[in-house]
């Protein structure tokens, strides 16, 4: 039928030709999808990050003193501590989550499950050590209630990190998929879209790592 | 060697009725449940609508036990028809139509399309069970804190938490139809469709689109938030903690301004398509009705702070001026579309009866909305009736109007079956008597100075005789429906037999059966204009 098309009449198309539109070309259905998702995903981090520093250009303590972090939390926020090597580890994870893609482009599906897998673990790893961050930070009396520094630290380390265990979870169905063999350098949009969403999160978190902590 | 491919699929599965429609992933069946699932929330929001009617009918409390049920009652009345009735039904209208106006057999993502359609009972149910588990949320559709927050004035109860819950629910279906919408409109189209060659439906579902896509998320930030406030001892909304009220009127604003054009384009598209059908012209200057959606989508996001003049925190020069401005593109439009009924052959079947009315009754509540864009007069008007008057003149007058022209022209194409064009006249006369009776004495109680969400008025106010009118007006809006659901009724079982294109119109909907097979198409006309049908049928393809 492929071959017929071109026998149709002038005034008549195959309906399914629209079908092989994306075929011809351009970018694919589900690239297209996530990167819509990522712009509306964006949008929601902007609404997180300005109430942020609406809170932060307001707030003025108890006693009068317009101080960020508050007084009791000065030095909570420290750069160079277990967060640094989290930091370290989700950009890696980027790297890796790249070279899968390079890998699954030239057809190399060893390295391609390989790469995915690491970047997987790092993923996870990420995760607990945000969990273990969190306990720390508990430990020494910050929480979500303890007014609007915790609230906001909270919230948007805590979106982030749901972000995080949501692109785990592509991952891992990228990487189940991956080694059943259902991937090749003419087939892979979903992980194409898997490491848009992944680069995303990554971005991010550089974006809350230096807001939060450094400025 | 794709031969097998190509045969469409119809046939090959025989699933029951009621088991096919639940599990169905076909954009014509879901656009369809779209539509009834929102008609059927807005007969509850129609009910409750009464009810507010019906206590303000005279001062006094009659009949509700005290002022926070009727909080309640305007709050659910506002929610469910904004959220569950309106966006919705203008999203169905859309998924039924835009597959089949650009040729294409589906939606981009038809397994996604079923899941956006069915996050919507699912969150219009969570709403209005909170009827039933000890009180609704009862800080109006905005539930600004503190309202709305469970602090000092506080909402308490899981009635908040529930509303909290089903709009991010409804919203992510928004978000997910909205992608949906764009991946089809960029990616299915028929070969010749090119995007100036597109359906003005089409072109408005697209601007529609990409403001949900952009702007929902942002609302749900505003509601994660005030999640937390509420039940995890947050600080974002709270003055009292260092938080601040007015970050959530900035943040839930910037999403539900944009939304009051996610709620109007799609019916701007319905009117679009109806007028230069019954009026046998295509429709006038369709680049620009494309520029000025395009500009209305644009000026949407600037506008938000308008409804905030009365904090004291916003930029009032910027934000009125903006405004303003929006009045320019909508003008443009209005201009195209009387310009496409000037001279024309018009057929007064009942959709273009109510196209005209959407296109009377938004013209008054477009100017009565540049009236509250000037800061001197809003502060005299803010949370006045006025207000109330306008926003039922936009979204009922306008919206709700334009649903029906759309119901009416498709309903046709959506059934095989032709509606009854003397129940759709009685419906259009009662209809828009009824709206008129209903809001325009709502401009005299804004302007006397009648705050709106109040339950109970002073007698000696002045504000009798227009309060009992207004209610009188919602009673024969009610009564207008009774004949719209026989005709529907009667139409499905006894109606004229439709055709492929009972209207002689444009687009290529037309071109397949009523109603289409699953696939959609079993061969499409050639596409050289935004009236591929025409050209056919009036041999111009190619010129």
């Amino acid at each position: 039928m492929t071959a017929d098309s071109h026998a149709l009449t002038a005034s008549e198309h195959t309906p399914l030709a629209g079908l092989a539109h994306d075929a011809r070309g351009g970018i694919s259905n589900v690239v297209l999808g996530m990167l819509l998702f990522i712009s509306s995903e964006v949008m929601f981090f902007a609404g997180l990050f300005a109430a942020y520093f609406n809170t932060r250009a307001n707030y003025v303590d108890v006693g009068g003193v317009k101080q960020w972090p508050p007084q009791q939390f000065a030095d909570i926020l420290n750069p160079l501590s277990l967060i640094l090597v989290a930091t370290i580890v989700l950009i890696s994870s980027s790297v890796t989550c790249q070279m899968a893609i390079w890998a699954i482009r030239r057809d190399d599906r060893r390295g391609f499950i390989r790469n995915i897998g690491v970047t997987f673990v790092l993923g996870v790893v990420f995760l607990l050590m945000q969990a273990y961050d969190y306990s720390l930070l508990f430990e020494e009396g910050m929480t979500l209630g303890s007014g609007p520094f915790g609230t906001t630290y909270f919230t948007l380390t805590g979106f982030h990190g749901a972000h995080v265990f949501g692109g785990v979870i592509m991952l891992g169905v990228v990487l189940y998929r991956g080694m059943a063999g259902q991937f090749s350098s003419r087939h892979h949009d979903a992980v194409e879209a898997a490491s848009l969403y992944w680069h995303f999160v990554d971005v991010v978190w550089i974006l809350l790592f230096s807001i939060l902590y450094f400025l | 060697m794709a031969t097998h491919a190509l045969t469409p699929a119809a046939g090959t599965y025989a699933r029951g009725g009621l088991y096919e429609w639940l599990t169905t992933t076909d954009h014509k069946k879901i656009g369809i449940m779209y539509v009834i699932n929102s008609f059927v929330f807005f007969l509850i929001g129609g009910v409750l609508a009464l009810v507010v009617r019906s206590e303000l009918a005279q001062p006094g409390l009659q009949f509700l036990t005290d002022e926070h049920v009727y909080n309640e009652m305007f709050t659910m009345h506002a929610t469910i028809m904004i959220f569950v009735f309106v966006i919705p039904m203008l999203a169905g209208l859309g998924n039924y139509a835009v597959p089949l106006q650009i040729g294409a057999p589906d939606m981009a993502f038809p397994r996604i399309n079923a899941l956006s359609f069915w996050m919507l009972p699912l969150g219009g149910l969570l709403l209005v069970s909170s009827f039933f588990t000890g009180g609704t949320a009862a800080a109006g559709w905005t539930s600004y804190p503190p309202l709305s927050a469970d602090g000092p004035l506080k909402s308490p109860g899981s009635g908040q938490d529930l509303w909290i819950v089903a709009l991010i629910l409804i919203g992510t279906s928004s978000i997910l139809g909205g992608i949906n919408f764009l991946v089809t409109i960029f990616k299915m189209r028929a070969p010749g469709m090119t995007l100036f060659r597109m359906p003005i439906m089409v072109w408005t579902i697209l601007v529609t689109s990409v403001l949900v896509v952009m702007a929902t998320p942002v609302i749900t930030s505003a509601l994660v938030m005030l999640f937390i406030d509420r039940n995890y001892g947050g600080h974002f909304f709270d003055p009292f903690g260092g938080g601040s009220a007015v970050l959530y009127q900035n943040v839930f604003w910037f999403y539900s301004h944009p939304a009051v054009y996610v709620m109007v384009l799609p019916a701007m598209g319905v009117v679009s398509e109806v007028l230069p059908v019954f009026s046998r012209k295509p429709l006038f200057g369709y680049k620009a009705f494309i520029f000025a959606t395009a500009g209305i989508g644009a000026l949407g996001f600037s506008v938000w702070a308008h409804h905030m003049f009365t904090t004291g925190a916003v930029f009032l020069p910027f934000f009125s001026l903006l405004t303003f401005m929006i009045a320019v593109p909508t003008g443009v439009k209005m201009f195209n579309w009387v310009a496409t009924l000037f001279r024309g052959q018009l057929t007064f079947s009942t959709p273009l009866i109510f196209a005209i009315g959407f296109l009377t009754m938004f013209l008054i509540g477009g100017i009565n909305g540049a009236f509250s864009a000037s800061v001197p007069v809003d502060f005299a008007l803010h949370d006045t009736y006025w207000v109330v008057a306008h926003l039922h003149y936009v979204l009922f007058g306008g919206s709700v109007f334009g649903v029906f022209a759309g119901i009416y022209y498709w309903f046709p194409k959506m059934t095989g079956r032709m509606l009854d064009e003397g129940l759709g006249k009685i419906q259009f006369v009662l209809m828009f008597i009824g709206f008129n009776l209903t809001f325009f004495p709502q401009h005299m109680l804004g302007l006397a100075g009648m705050p709106r969400r109040i339950a109970d008025y002073a007698s000696d106010a002045g504000w009798n005789d227009w309060n009992l009118m207004s209610t009188v007006g919602g009673f024969l809006i009610a009564t207008s429906m009774l004949p719209f659901i026989w005709n529907v009724f009667i139409s499905l079982r006894n109606g004229r037999v439709a055709g492929d294109d009972p209207w002689e119109a444009n687009t290529l909907e037309w071109a397949t059966s009523s109603p289409p097979p699953p696939y959609n198409f079993d061969h499409l006309p050639e596409i050289r204009s935004e009236r591929p049908l025409f050209d056919a049928r009036h041999g111009l393809a190619g010129h």
